[in-house]
């Protein structure tokens, strides 16, 4: 069935009650109950729940083949928990039919892309999936498809009982001896525990996993000791300085130094740019110049910003200690001064990625974001993007928090150069649709600013401040003009992933990529 | 042009591309490209109209494509050849294959 952007959903897919994407409103004012976990009830006074090893907690928590677990990707690229609990359930338990159910997966768990080879992992849904796990679901090795869910469609997955975790494996930088836990106070300190929180409230069974046992109470913590069955200390939970790849610093580059100046100057120019706006920027190069941009028209007009929120880097708690911006509310931290920076600042504060993004909830902050900054792998010509396929086909990306930011806030901005080494960025169709063009605004390129014809509204803004813009078919065409019109990619039939949009619905499917021939 | 050494042009930074040439009794060519799903056939087209305009006939030619345009793409190969027969110093055929 053709859905509401174009793409064909497979019959076979929309079966118990799953539908085919709609519109960006489509599911609003549904009612919705939501699920529960088991809890178990707990009377007895006890000394602890301390566990001796991994493989300790997960016999408590009943182990068992075909379980769905979960983790947390705060550590990133420097996490080591996931995979340490995949090979003590593999290797020590030789559990089977495992469900990799984490919030986003990528370099740091090659393991469990062995363990996809090996047949062990038989489904993945997460908010991202890059590494070699991509590779092992764009070739077809997952006996199910993958899911891909946004940041605030994992949540409504978990509320709506769609994704039921049997058990969340938490890393987590201190906890004390009963799982008060948080992302600071430790060792290896990952700040805002926002993608963990959730599940330690829909997890049957929550094992807090750290290296810093803290005193009795860890308060305040993040994850809390009602929902806690069992607390492990290992070694190390993971290595905060690979949390990004590089520490977050503003661009010197002149081609990103000049479309942020361009997006600027266009957040300028619209009437939600008012003392108190709220704004969030992705961590891409561009993005991050956008706010420094920002900087001189606060300025100019005597306005500071009320909030920002989200993914927050260095960069942005700067701004807020020169007195730019009122409260940061962070479901994440990119690097490690904005770690510290959550732990030091009373305006700073931590906020689950559910209260940011979940639609099915009673109004997450994303639905009163005025701004939105985000970077994108393709944007076609409806406006459609496209942020986890590669010119290859294969999964590598992640849509994280972009389809909610796009579909809640009141301007959403992508910033993105018009090519990238000979890939088109602004394209005839999207490879597979991440976040649907109805959510997207303004595209901000090297090669000029083109506004979505459904936003009136901004078109006559811009032209009022006198700012150039063309239309998107002129920036598609320019885009090929330069690297030549790229050849369609050759897939398989069968589904290796799912791509649900917020509201649950199937946004689009990911077929297994054919190997390529000159023939 | 008569490829009669190995040689080699252009690098694997990110939108470049490395082209080898090296003596052989046939025309064979090898192609690798971080593009190569979308932009293959492209790649492969121009390749074979810069060797057939430099009137190549035999030799074995490698390109690890690194998301470069034909533009590159086009220099790269010329450039590989002309250092394989010692013109690429002195020689270059300026305003004949080269315009």
């Amino acid at each position: 069935m053709i859905n509401a952007v174009g793409r064909d959903i497979p019959d076979y897919l929309l079966v118990d009650g799953k539908e085919v994407y709609q519109g960006r409103f489509a599911k609003d004012g549904q009612v919705l109950k939501r699920d529960a976990p088991t809890c178990v009830m707990n009377e007895k006074p006890v000394a602890d729940k301390l566990c001796e090893s991994i493989r300790e907690a997960c016999e408590r928590c009943g182990a068992h083949d075909g379980m769905t677990i979960s983790f947390h990707h705060a550590f990133r690229n420097g996490d080591y928990t996931a995979s340490m609990v995949c090979r003590v359930l593999v290797e020590e338990m030789g559990i089977k039919d495992l469900r990799v159910a984490a919030t986003s997966l990528g370099d740091a768990h090659n393991l469990l892309a062995d363990y996809i080879e090996q047949g062990i992992i038989v489904q993945v849904q997460a908010s991202g999936v890059r590494g070699r796990i991509g590779d092992a679901i764009s070739h077809g090795k997952l006996k199910e498809p993958a899911i891909i869910r946004s940041h605030g469609g994992r949540p409504r997955a978990m509320m709506a009982g769609e994704l039921h975790i049997d058990i969340a494996f938490l890393a987590a930088a201190s906890s004390d001896k009963v799982g008060n836990a948080s992302g600071n106070g430790g060792k290896n300190n990952c700040g805002s525990m926002g993608y963990a929180m959730p599940d330690s409230r829909y997890a049957d069974k929550v094992v807090v996993i750290t290296d810093t046992l803290a005193p009795f109470p860890n308060v305040p913590a993040s994850v809390k000791c009602e929902d806690v069955d069992c607390v492990v200390v290992v070694d190390e939970i993971g290595d905060p300085k690979r949390i990004g790849t590089k520490e977050a610093r503003v661009t010197q580059d002149p081609r990103d130094l000049m479309m942020a100046e361009r997006a600027a100057d266009v957040i300028a120019a619209t009437p939600w740019f008012v003392d108190g706006f709220s704004y969030q920027t992705g961590a891409g190069g561009p993005s991050l110049a956008v706010t420094r941009f920002l900087e001189e028209r606060m300025d100019a007009k005597e306005i500071k910003m009320g909030v920002a929120f989200g993914g927050i880097t260095g960069n942005m708690c700067d701004l807020q200690d020169r007195g730019y911006v009122r409260k940061i509310v962070d479901t994440q931290d990119f690097d490690t001064k904005a770690i510290a920076h959550l732990h030091d600042c009373p305006d700073h504060v931590e906020m689950t990625v559910s209260d940011y993004a979940n639609p099915a909830s009673k109004g997450a902050y994303v639905n009163y974001l005025d701004y939105m900054i985000l970077a994108a792998l393709e944007v076609d010509v409806n406006f459609n993007v496209n942020v986890i396929t590669g010119s290859d086909g294969v999964v590598r990306g992640a849509p994280g928090g972009h389809p909610d930011t796009a579909a809640g806030s009141k301007c959403c901005i992508i910033v993105t150069p018009l090519v990238r080494g000979r890939m088109p960025t602004v394209c005839k169709e999207v490879t597979t649709v991440t976040t649907p063009g109805e959510c997207i605004d303004v595209v901000v390129t090297d090669y000029g600013t083109a506004v979505n014809p459904a936003r009136q509204d901004i078109i006559d803004c811009l032209d009022a401040a006198g700012i150039p813009h063309v239309s998107i078919e002129y920036l598609q065409e320019k885009a090929y003009s330069i690297v030549g019109e790229p050849d369609p990619l050759k897939w398989e039939d069968k589904v290796v992933a799912i791509v649900e949009a917020r509201d649950g619905t199937i946004l689009d499917v990911i077929r297994q990529i054919k190997p390529y021939t000159f023939e | 042009m008569v490829i009669e050494k190995m040689a080699m042009a252009g690098t694997l930074e990110s939108s470049d591309a490395q082209v080898t040439v090296e003596p052989a009794d046939s025309l064979t060519l090898h192609i690798e490209s971080s593009v190569l799903n979308q932009y293959g056939r492209q790649i492969k087209a121009t390749v074979e109209e810069v060797l057939a305009r430099l009137d190549v006939t035999s030799g074995r030619v490698t390109v690890v494509d690194k998301g470069a345009l034909d533009c590159t793409l086009r220099a790269r190969v010329e450039c590989a050849v002309f250092r394989s027969c010692d013109a690429s110093m002195v020689n270059v055929p300026w305003g004949g294959v080269i315009q």
